[in-house]
């Protein structure tokens, strides 16, 4: 008789210990998760919800929003024309990026490949631009773009040729494209920096093993290379897109958006009425709008990248 | 036999010579934006116009020291160095604790937690800029002076950094085998003796990986630090360089003196830490 009341004092013992146990457990997650919640929430989260409320005001920021309009500001946004020029800006960016930007990305990075001496060298000197400040990225090509062929080097080369001095940054034609020159010779290093993460995680023994079997180099790279770095192209694209729908710095110290609008992006049209003209419900619904194509877009884009496993790698 | 070794040996150095051909060409057209920055920093106003390109002979050091002998340029250079100090040391602390519970912790709606942090991904700062900045005027409006202060600079963009961060930090977390907890469970460790004495000296690496990232992030940023800060004597290098351009964009040696200026710290920068910014870049790519 003696064992037995001592099973219910052990589970009670046990219970004991364990409760502050799990006190603690939760007091420390709670604890940890914490800072990072409340920023996350004040900085983030509310935000999106405190603009929602505001897009649907005529407001200038003095005083409190008291114009209610609907959806009037969403209606406006849609009818105007510098509105779908930003958008179609936007899409040259990510046509212009996702055709030339990535591809030359991929190309350097299987150039440079796995061993080729001074490997290490070349990725540091890709990857330099990505680290420079859009301010100070903008200000050295504004130096190269300068329409003067006395002081602007393109036109220097340009006028040098035969040619007449263009107006790299002033002509409504070249703009876009003058200002996708500037991002790429910033952001190609990052894109081709992961790609040669990618190219590392391939097993050199794969492609050794079809070159045996007779596969030629352009066959190695379309059959072994390409398919095996799905993951990385992925990720690449998805980052490249969002990076173009949320363009400004550079676009606004280069051009401002001009000329006549010929440069401007989302983030260029939603600063000017923001910060500029200062019509913030308007402003707000800008961001609405942005708000909804980058989630949209990172919806879609993971379900349809998800499903063909064999295509997204290992 | 030996014809077709040689054959292919030749075509190996073709094909060496040939990429290096191309590698070369890209390191020129990256090189050339500097180099010019660097020439025209050492020129003065007149040669600029006369001799835009060429070598500057002699060098004039006049702009550089002009810039240097400035208080201007060293307030900005102090702002910019208290606000990457605030950001990086906030993101490393308020990302490392929550890394943690997200790699190493269970607890219930942990998964609709988590969820929450990686929506941030989608919403870059640059999207979100005019929301933020309806945030920041209802603090200052409630007392808390966010607009115009280094404080507010600091937690936007400490802010924006906690999603991609955390997700960085946790692919590193993960990675430490199970083993360990278990061993330190059983030698009569809690949650925050493993998280202290096992896991973060561990993960100095990744710590360092993510503070490198943001501390680049943050000396560069424009955006928060335009929106946020009005007073000059609050501007950081960014916002410093973008109010020089317009002031004295007519005067192209002075700007390139200031632009070369501002971008020495972060060249300087990167060559120490480049090991450190790549492994978090493509760790974050990788994971994210």
């Amino acid at each position: 008789m003696q064992p037995l009341p001592a099973i219910p004092n052990l589970l009670k013992l046990k219970r004991v210990s364990g409760a502050p146990r799990r006190l603690q457990d939760t007091l420390l997650i709670a604890l940890f998760l914490l800072p990072a919640l409340i920023l996350f929430l004040l900085f983030v989260v509310y935000p999106i919800f405190r603009s929602l409320y505001f897009s649907m005001y005529d407001w200038n920021g003095l005083g409190p929003a008291t114009d209610f309009v609907g959806l009037q500001n969403f209606k406006d946004i849609l009818a105007d024309t510098v509105f779908s020029k930003a958008l179609w800006n936007v899409l040259w960016i990510v046509i212009f990026s996702l055709g030339l930007q990535l591809p030359l990305a991929l190309a350097l990075a299987v150039l440079v490949g796995r061993d080729l001496p001074g490997r290490a060298l070349f990725r540091a000197i890709f990857f330099m631009p990505y680290v420079l400040s859009e301010v100070n990225v903008a200000i050295m090509w504004m130096l190269l773009y300068n329409t003067d062929p006395d002081r602007g080097l393109l036109n220097a080369i340009v006028v040098g040729l035969g040619g007449t001095p263009v107006a790299w940054l002033g002509d409504t034609k070249i703009v876009l494209l003058a200002v996708f020159v500037a991002l790429t010779w910033k952001y190609f290093g990052f894109h081709m920096l992961l790609y040669l993460a990618g190219l590392q995680n391939i097993p050199a023994e794969l492609e050794e093993a079809a070159r045996i079997d007779g596969a030629s180099r352009v066959q190695n790279f379309y059959l072994i290379t390409l398919p095996l770095l799905g993951g990385t192209i992925k990720t690449s694209v998805y980052m490249s897109v969002l990076g173009s729908i949320q363009q400004f710095i550079l676009v606004w110290i280069m051009t401002k958006g001009g000329p006549v609008n010929a440069s401007e992006t989302l983030a260029t049209y939603m600063y000017r009425f923001g910060f500029v003209r200062f019509e913030l419900g308007y402003g707000s619904a800008v961001a609405i709008y942005m708000f909804t194509i980058c989630l949209i877009f990172s919806l879609i884009y993971q379900r349809l990248t998800r499903q063909p496993d064999y295509l997204t790698g290992l | 036999m030996h014809t077709f070794t040689l054959s292919r040996s030749t075509q190996n150095l073709i094909t060496r010579v040939l990429q290096y051909l191309i590698l070369s060409i890209v390191v020129v057209i990256i090189f050339v934006p500097v180099v010019i920055l660097i020439f025209g920093s050492l020129k003065t106003t007149g040669e600029m116009y006369s001799h835009p390109y060429t070598v500057p002979n002699p060098p004039h050091w006049e702009n550089l020291i002009g810039i240097l002998t400035t208080p201007t340029f060293w307030v900005m250079l102090r702002n910019s160095l208290l606000v990457m100090a605030g950001t990086t040391g906030g993101v490393v602390f308020v990302c490392g604790l929550a890394a943690f519970v997200f790699a190493r912790l269970d607890f219930r709606g942990k998964n609709w937690i988590f969820n929450l942090f990686t929506l941030g991904l989608m919403f870059p700062i640059n999207v979100a800029i005019l929301p933020v900045y309806f945030v920041l005027r209802q603090l200052n409006e409630m007392g808390i002076q966010m607009i115009d202060s280094l404080w507010g600079v600091i937690l936007v963009q400490l802010a924006f950094q906690i999603s991609g961060n955390i997700m960085i930090l946790r692919g590193f977390f993960t990675a430490i085998p199970a083993e360990l907890q278990d061993a330190a469970y059983i030698d009569g460790c809690n949650n925050f003796d493993f998280f202290w004495r096992i896991l973060l000296p561990l993960a100095r690496p990744a710590l360092a990986a993510v503070a490198a990232l943001t501390m680049i992030v943050s000396w560069n940023d424009l955006l928060v630090p335009l929106v946020v800060l009005n007073s000059d004597d609050l501007w950081t290098l960014p916002l410093g360089t973008m109010q020089f351009q317009g002031q004295y964009g007519q005067d192209l040696a002075l700007v390139s003196a200031f632009v070369a200026l501002s971008a020495i710290p972060t060249i300087v920068f990167y060559l120490f830490a480049e090991r450190q910014i790549v492994s978090g870049l493509t760790a974050g790519a990788v994971k994210g």
